[in-house]
């Protein structure tokens, strides 16, 4: 309850402040938060998600971006009465809605009647791994990650063509490496190959406690990114090779593809991990740890080559 | 009882309205994305909070454990926070060439920049 007040209040200062930098400071406070309450709802695999995303990535691509921009907004424009007035009718007319909802937490509501008893009851024996997100994310809705996957790795695209395209690589310097600042850069040093390896973890025990390709993907990105806000964008990308990782976003989603595939050639439906093995439950125990790569590793490189293009762009700035 | 029932929701309701407002009214284009990174989370709170079931545990099997929570939202939010964060990317993308190609990116400057070139070409197309 508090953590949901904490929330509103947060929201709040972020429509309040006029600079900029600030507000996303306080968005990356925002998204700690949900964070929080997401575990506090037992959905750990979506808090693991949003505290790498809304506390991690967001807050860096939008200074990335701010640099770009400007800091301060432009405060001459007047605010609206008619918005506020639209704003505040349109949200006593949700609340009028939600009296015919369930009360929170109710276990005979409606949204817990239909698939969610198959997959909580059935899984565990059909698909064979103990963390139902997984299996339902990996196996049963297999199709629905496909295509989200893709619209990762489009967007990707699209943001490439749109910052990087027409402009050579090696020209700008990239965030100014953080030369000075020695406690940062030892820190640094000795907390980012623990992220990476965090993010191994997470990704290869997925099956069994919360964790996955999504997640495990934007904690890896984390923490390359945190590594060019100290070391400098040049040094980063001697290391992790932006050609490497446009082939690696393409070669994921092509490795989650090829699983629907091969589950077709052996005879099963598209992304049917159960005639991938002599046994169904090793088939899918297989297919479900090759897509997870896949999705892990188009995450991962499509992070890190977003913030790439926008460091690129900002020139020595983003830092 | 009604206020505690609906808790969750007016707060998903509120943080969406928050949102919403920062969307129509502010001209900044950069504060607008954040706007609606606020709203996009509201809906992220609205999914697991209609997941949640009293007493129930995190959906990871154990056989000790009978009452689960919902686990398909999470599947849903687990993924439309990745996928909200790359649209994200592109929409900043998107900020950031029209201020390179305007030199600002206030809503109001940019919609009297678009009518002065129209202005420009009408006298142009005049003569």
């Amino acid at each position: 309850m508090t953590l949901l007040a904490l929330l509103v209040v947060t929201a709040l200062a972020i429509v309040w402040l006029r600079d900029l930098f600030a507000a996303v400071m306080v968005a990356g406070i925002y998204g700690l938060l949900s964070a929080s309450f997401f575990v506090s709802m037992d959905a750990v695999d979506v808090a693991f998600t949003e505290a790498a995303v809304g506390a991690g990535v967001f807050p860096l691509l939008m200074l990335a971006a701010l640099a770009i921009t400007g800091r301060y907004e432009d405060t001459r424009h007047k605010r609206q009465l008619s918005s506020l007035v639209l704003v505040l009718v349109t949200g006593a007319m949700l609340i009028v809605a939600t009296w015919d909802m369930p009360p929170f937490g109710a276990a005979d509501a409606p949204a817990h009647q239909h698939l969610a008893v198959r997959y909580i009851q059935d899984s565990p024996q059909e698909v064979g791994i103990p963390n139902m997100v997984t299996s339902v994310l990996a196996s049963y809705r297999g199709y629905d990650t496909l295509g989200e996957v893709a619209v990762v790795f489009t967007a990707v695209v699209g943001v490439l063509c749109l910052l990087s395209l027409g402009r050579g690589t090696t020209q700008s310097s990239g965030p100014a490496a953080m030369q000075g600042h020695v406690v940062l850069r030892v820190v640094g040093k000795i907390l980012i190959p623990l992220i990476l390896l965090f993010a191994l973890y997470v990704q290869f025990h997925g099956e069994y406690g919360p964790g996955g390709g999504f997640q495990a993907g934007v904690i890896f990105a984390a923490g390359i990114i945190l590594y060019t806000m100290l070391f400098g964008l040049d040094s980063t990308r001697r290391v992790v090779k932006p050609t490497l990782l446009r082939v690696l976003a393409a070669l994921g989603l092509l490795l989650y593809g090829s699983v629907g595939v091969v589950s077709l050639v052996a005879g099963g439906n598209f992304l049917d991990y159960s005639v991938l093995a002599g046994d169904p439950v090793a088939g899918q125990h297989l297919g479900i740890l090759v897509i997870e790569l896949g999705v892990g590793v188009t995450v991962a490189a499509a992070m890190i080559l977003i913030f790439y293009a926008f460091a690129d762009r900002g020139g020595d700035g983003g830092a | 009882m009604m206020l505690v029932a609906h808790y969750n929701y007016w707060v998903v309701i509120a943080l969406m309205m928050i949102g919403f407002y920062v969307v129509i009214v502010q001209g900044n284009l950069v504060k607008k994305l954040i706007g609606l990174n606020i709203f996009q989370t509201s809906v992220f709170i609205f999914y697991i909070s209609v997941g949640k079931v009293a007493g129930g545990s995190a959906p990871i099997y154990d056989p000790e454990v009978t009452l689960y929570s919902n686990p398909l939202p999470h599947v849903l939010i687990l993924t439309a926070i990745v996928v909200g964060i790359a649209t994200m990317a592109l929409g900043l993308a998107l900020v950031v060439r029209i201020k390179e190609a305007y030199g600002s990116v206030e809503e109001e400057e940019l919609q009297a920049r678009d009518l002065e070139a129209e202005d420009a070409q009408q006298k142009e197309n005049q003569c």
